[in-house]
């Protein structure tokens, strides 16, 4: 069972063949048993795990099931939940404990899901590889010299490893699709303004997006369904935001009549050779589905990194300032004055990587230079959103590789922010574009998964869902597990 | 590029140490080398984003929806006193 | 060489909703210290703005009072930097595209008589909270309270060349604030604050560099600091010396300015468009809405008493200082609709006066505008004098009487029978025979004896228009 789906659990709690008590047991033992050789969970509060399930059995009992009656979703730690700390893997919030829960958290709750504890991030998820963590790096199941990639490493590792059968990330250059790709999972990151920011730790607040990273496509409908849909409490949440039957989008087996954009500027000299073919072997197989493959062009992709290099930090910058130790967050000893506290609180808190950005966000912005970078990047956005608008009038969805590479090794690329940073380069433009964007497994190279990326139209993870699940209903990437953690591979 | 690193930080009220700047100070100039990339592309005429959609912001009615919350606000300061948080004093 | 002095002017208003700008905190002055807080308005992790409709709707009025232009659409960009009363470690204001522009206010002072002052924008943002360090060693409190309640910042072109313009200017835009019902606008609770950017120089050279005044909370210290201010910058530049632009704090004990430390490397607030709010966007309609729902204004309220009630341009200002005043007037004429202007006579001159000894307002006189009718009523039908009438307002006053009821009681009614008063006058005339003749030989100045011996007879009683008649009458030869 560990390995199953979200939706397979839900059938057998359905039908009475098992309870919300037997099954979150289960995966605290798996925890136990595996967590310290992953490090996916930075904090486990079991006792606090199984009294949620038992409230969800005397729940069912008494009322029937909620939406996601007795599943257990783990939670990055950049959720604010009140039950436990909240500290983005940071040790400027290290012990901190919001006084009040995520929106997305108010929901999983209110359908009766049992939060299963906190996962391992990036510190304030900047990364892509989980290495910036302050609370130790996390381990990629299918090899553990490997990182699992990153931001949301802890979730990936923690459901390719079936110590959760699912889990929240989030995603602002990547960071949901990429993990799930290097650990051979799905992941989706809904239409920016789809799911709400409310009690979701910012980084950069125009990108951000929280998602479900699980075993399955359905699995992902099913968390989206629940955690989508306006909040007043965030101005970004959309209104209007078109409703989808979402469940129903992922009946799909086929892809007669869908038109799939292939675009050129992501299948490059020097990409990996055996993620290249994995990813050309799965779009053949969706053309043996009835789609037609189209070649377009999105001409800016390769500014997508610099410009998201320009916001993303720019925006962080800003939405950090508020770690000044004065009101929450670790404060430095003895402070000598103001300007002491502020500095060395600050110091003391952030990792290397968080003061990258901070600083070269606060460059862009600062007088002198914000027309040449900050303005610049937020024009080369518009081009780059603009060049999917013209792509979407020819093709109904766009397959690109997720990562150009797999996993690569713990400490490999730590050296050279810059090289880490180009393992966003399918992900990002994405983001730019505030589009929705699926990954889902699609091969093996080198032992290691490679992940496939769909990327829709705005509002229209339909068609993500749709084209997804006609293909995982074809292959069986996704039933893959690594044999170490006790999965089939 | 050349990053005056310690002004920068000083905007950010990061302290840095002299290792930390040394160590910090090529680093940024590389991601800042990479992002120059930018200058030399032609945005005539085209208009920035800010959000990824054309939406417009919702409003909040003008009603008193939170009542006295300190105790468990203050919970998590790191230093308060009678209901005040205490920072080392500020000098005008 | 004659110097020009160039004023331009910062206010930031709080706007009267009760809760605060972007959550559902309230307002409510003199609260205890973070007890109306929330994870928004205390900036903690993940926390969002959301704008309060209300705050919009009141700069909206505030900007079409100003005959300013008002953008459809408007932005609201962070201005970052650090202190500890900024929770966030940045202000959300408006910076590229404010919410209203281009409006203006007339004003008019004796040495340099009507001007128009014009107001560059009134943009929205939040207040900070307050630092206090009074009586602490090396410590600062903090009360985040205020933080996040909604501003209106009203900034002028630098079109002042006076203090005393800035004044008028202030006091006119004060005045409209409270027309209008946007802010209590009460300095001494912080609701309105002024910084003046002040600069001199030679009439038709460039603008001088200019200082930045702050801390100045009521009109005679703004006037105060930019006497100072001027006289400083001259004695600067007549020295040889440049003016340094920077901000200085006004001490109004020392009645000195003295630079601000922390301004070192002047702020650079890095500006940039909020990202967790999308545009603002009214409509036309809601703009026009709001536009008919706009009070009279001081001005056109100035200019129908004058029409109208035939009032005079001082009086009039007096009576229009404040809704409650006006308001309480025209309760008045409409109690008394027979003489408007010994309304405001009586209103302006004995119980303005009255009310300020007892420290009260209008709103609070224990006189109502239908009482104080009545006592007009009694003036107007003879029944008493007008001095009697001032015994009579003070009686009114201690014990919350009626006119009628205290004149019954004093019996103060004014004697008018002729009878009465013949009778009086010809005992006087009787018991003042050498005086009687002095008058008649040609002595006019006498007949004050005899108006003042017939009130004394009378105790104040006798109408006066009736004795003079009578004694006139009857003195003749």
């Amino acid at each position: 069972m560990p390995f199953s789906s979200l939706s397979h659990i839900q059938t057998r709690l359905d039908n009475g063949e098992t309870t919300a008590v037997e099954v979150a047991q289960l995966y605290l033992d798996r925890i136990a048993a595996h967590n310290d050789a992953l490090n996916a969970f930075v904090h486990i509060d079991p006792a606090h795990v199984m009294a949620q399930a038992e409230a969800s059995d005397k729940y069912r009992a008494e009322h029937g099931a909620r939406a996601l009656e007795g599943l257990p979703i783990a939670v990055k730690d950049i959720f604010c939940t009140q039950n436990g700390p909240t500290q983005c893997c940071s040790n400027i919030l290290k012990d901190f404990h919001a006084p009040y829960d995520a929106h997305v958290i108010t929901k999983l709750k209110e359908a009766g899901a049992v939060l299963v504890g906190k996962t391992n991030m990036d510190e304030f998820a900047m990364g892509s590889s989980n290495e910036t963590s302050a609370f130790g790096p996390c381990r990629n199941p299918w090899n553990t010299d490997y990182i699992p990639g990153g931001s949301s490493g802890g979730s990936a590792s923690a459901v390719a490893a079936a110590l959760t059968p699912a889990a929240l990330g989030t995603d602002t250059g990547g960071s949901i699709r990429q993990p799930a790709s290097l650990t051979g999972i799905t992941g989706l990151k809904p239409t920016y303004g789809r799911v709400s920011r409310r009690g979701i730790i910012a980084f950069a607040s125009s990108l951000d997006q929280a998602g479900p990273m699980t075993r399955t496509v359905k699995d992902a409908a099913m968390i989206t369904s629940v955690i989508s849909g306006h909040d007043s409490g965030d101005a970004t949440s959309v209104a209007d935001a078109p409703e989808l039957d979402w469940l129903a989008a992922c009946d799909k087996k086929d892809m007669k009549g869908l038109r799939i954009g292939v675009p050129k500027e992501y299948f490059v000299e020097g990409m990996d050779t055996e993620v290249r073919a994995s990813v050309e072997a799965a779009l053949k197989q969706c053309q043996a589905l009835g789609a037609e493959l189209v070649d377009i062009s999105l001409p800016n992709t390769e500014l997508a990194v610099a410009a998201y290099y320009v916001i993303a930090p720019s925006e962080a910058s800003a939405n950090l300032s508020r770690y000044d130790s004065v009101r929450f967050g670790h404060r430095c000893e003895n402070p000598e004055d103001l300007l002491d506290m502020y500095t060395r609180s600050r110091d003391e808190g952030f990792g290397a990587e968080v003061k990258r950005r901070i600083l070269t966000g606060a460059f862009a912005l600062s007088s002198g230079y914000y027309d040449a970078y900050y303005l610049k990047a937020q024009q080369v956005r518009t081009m780059i959103q603009q060049d999917f608008i013209t792509a979407f009038e020819n093709v109904d969805i766009i397959a690109t590789p997720t990562s150009p590479v797999t996993a690569f090794k713990l400490g490999e690329k730590t050296d050279d922010p810059l090289t880490m940073y180009l393992s966003d380069i399918y992900t990002i433009a994405v983001n730019l574009a505030g589009l929705p964007g699926l990954s889902q497994p699609c091969g093996f190279a080198d032992d290691l998964p490679v992940g496939l990326q769909w990327i829709a139209p705005a509002w229209r993870e339909d068609v993500l869902l749709g084209a997804a699940s006609a293909y995982e209903s074809t292959t069986d990437w996704h039933t893959k597990a690594p044999q170490s953690f006790g999965g089939e591979a | 590029m050349d990053i005056d690193v310690q002004k920068v930080a000083m905007l950010a009220r990061i302290r840095l140490t002299d290792d930390e700047a040394s160590e910090l100070t090529p680093q940024l100039n590389k991601i800042l080398g990479y992002v120059d990339q930018l200058a030399a592309v032609n945005t005539d005429g085209i208009a920035p984003t800010a959000h990824p959609h054309d939406a417009a912001m919702p409003l909040r009615a003008n009603v008193v929806t939170n009542g006295n919350r300190r105790d468990a606000l203050q919970a998590v300061a790191p230093k308060t006193e009678s209901g005040l948080y205490v920072v080392p004093k500020v000098i005008e | 060489m004659s110097w020009e002095v160039v004023i331009g002017l910062e206010v930031h208003c709080q706007i009267n909703t009760n809760t605060k700008a972007f959550c559902g905190c309230s307002t409510a002055f003199g609260a205890e210290p973070n007890t109306q807080t929330c994870p928004v308005c205390l900036g903690m992790p993940g926390q969002l703005p959301v704008l309060n409709t209300l705050a919009v709707d009141k700069t909206i009025l505030t900007g079409l009072a100003i005959d300013a232009q008002i953008n459809l659409e408007s932005k609201f960009d962070r201005k970052n930097y650090f202190y500890p009363d900024l929770p966030k470690g940045y202000q959300i204001s408006q910076f590229t595209i404010p919410l209203v522009e281009h409006g203006h206010m007339d004003i008019t002072t004796k040495s340099r008589g009507d001007r128009r002052i014009g107001i560059t924008r009134i943009h929205m943002e939040e207040d900070a909270g307050k630092s206090m360090h009074e009586g602490l060693e090396a410590v600062s409190h903090i009360d985040l309270n205020r933080s996040g309640i909604p501003l209106m910042e009203i900034v002028s072109e630098p079109d002042m060349r006076s203090a005393d313009e800035a004044i008028a200017y202030l006091k006119n835009l004060h005045q409209l604030i409270r027309f209008l019902g946007v802010s209590g606008a009460d300095m001494e609770k912080g609701q309105f604050r002024c910084d003046a950017n002040v600069s001199v120089r030679h009439p038709g050279d460039e603008f001088g560099t200019r200082t930045e005044m702050k801390n100045m909370n009521s009109f005679r210290f703004i006037k105060q600091a930019i006497d100072y201010e001027v006289m400083r910058q001259i004695e600067v530049i007549e020295d040889g010396g440049e003016v340094v632009q920077e901000s200085r704090l006004w001490d109004s004990v020392k009645s000195e300015s003295r630079s601000m430390r922390s301004k070192e490397e002047a702020n650079d607030y890095r500006y940039f468009p909020e990202p967790d709010l999308p545009p603002l966007r009214v409509s036309q309609l809601e703009v026009d809405n709001i536009k008919a729902g706009m009070p009279e204004l001081p001005h056109q309220l100035r200019a129908r008493f004058e029409a109208e009630f035939g009032l005079s341009a001082y009086d009039a200002d007096v009576l229009t200082q404040t809704r409650n005043l006006s308001d309480w007037y025209e309760a008045l004429v409409a109690a008394h609709p027979a003489d408007p202007k010994r309304c405001a006579n009586w209103m302006a001159n004995e119980l303005l006066g009255r009310l300020k000894e007892l420290n009260k307002n209008i709103e609070d006189s224990p006189v109502s505008p239908d009482e104080f009718g009545k006592l007009m009523d009694r003036m107007g039908d003879n029944t008493i004098s007008g001095k009697i009438a001032k015994d009579v307002l003070d009686a009114m006053l201690e014990s919350g009487k009626s006119a009628d009821v205290i004149i019954d009681e004093k019996g103060l009614k004014q004697v008018s029978d002729t009878g009465a008063i013949d009778t009086m006058i010809l005992e006087i005339m009787a018991a003042n025979q050498g005086q009687v003749d002095a008058y008649r030989g040609g002595k006019d100045k006498l007949f004050g004896f005899f108006v003042g011996q017939v009130m004394k007879a009378s105790k104040g009683k006798a109408n006066p228009a009736m004795v003079n008649q009578r004694l006139k009458e009857l003195l003749k030869a």
